[in-house]
């Protein structure tokens, strides 16, 4: 936690904090998990980045069609985070480079940042929460 | 023997070792976060591609429509419903899940 990347906002201090997103949907609660607290995040006016890694990178996949297995389909909620003014989505290049994925396969606007641009931005932050 | 995998192959080594102890004849069916390891093109496709001249490679529809990866299943690869899964479980005398 570095001095120097900490602002003043109208409500105090502002931070840089980023959601590490590595887990699959639905096998686990984890990326709703993740999304709950980042919609919760977009409350408190803080600096907040997305980083979708390894698996990831799935919960952004286009096309996603639950109601066979009876679970409720999160990922329009993705979507919506532009409004919660939630707009740095980062995504690992090599991740879905490994899982055959392109940007067209995925259902937000990202920037694509390879492994060494993904380890300076987490260097970067003030609070690094992990999904 | 039917051999159940419910884990991502990227994240966990459960269809690595599934694959490594399926014997000729048996059927491996890739079930809930499992069914990443049916897609065609990544990184993990040519393991699972390697076991298909003698076991029976399986991947659960519901499973793959939920994630979007229904237009990605490999070659080889027979997709099943929620009846198929039952029929594979008949058809075999015993289940191993790969946890």
């Amino acid at each position: 936690m570095t001095e120097e990347h900490e602002m003043e906002g109208e409500g105090g201090v502002i931070k840089k904090f980023m959601f590490v997103n590595r887990k699959a949907p639905y096998g686990t609660i984890y990326a709703l998990e993740s999304l709950e607290v980042v919609l919760i995040s977009a409350a408190f006016d803080q600096d907040v980045s997305l980083m979708f890694l390894d698996d990831g990178v799935y919960e952004i996949v286009k096309g996603q069609d639950t109601k066979g297995i009876e679970v409720k389909n999160f990922s329009p909620t993705y979507r919506a985070l532009e409004m919660y003014d939630i707009e740095k989505l980062f995504v690992s290049k090599e991740s879905l480079e490994e899982r055959s994925l392109t940007e067209d396969d995925l259902l937000v606007d990202v920037e694509v940042l390879d492994h060494t641009q993904v380890a300076e931005l987490m260097a970067a932050q003030d609070v690094v929460l992990s999904f | 023997m039917l051999h159940t995998v419910n884990k991502s192959p990227f994240e966990k080594s459960a269809l690595a070792s599934c694959l490594k102890h399926a014997t000729a004849g048996s059927a491996i069916l890739l079930i809930e976060d499992g069914v990443y390891g049916a897609l065609d093109k990544t990184s993990f496709s040519d393991q699972v591609r390697a076991v298909m001249p003698t076991c029976g490679v399986y991947a659960l529809g519901p499973d793959l429509d939920a994630r979007g990866m229904s237009g990605r299943v490999m070659d080889g690869v027979k997709v099943v419903g929620y009846d198929g899964f039952v029929d594979l479980v008949a058809e075999h005398p015993n289940v191993q899940a790969w946890l």
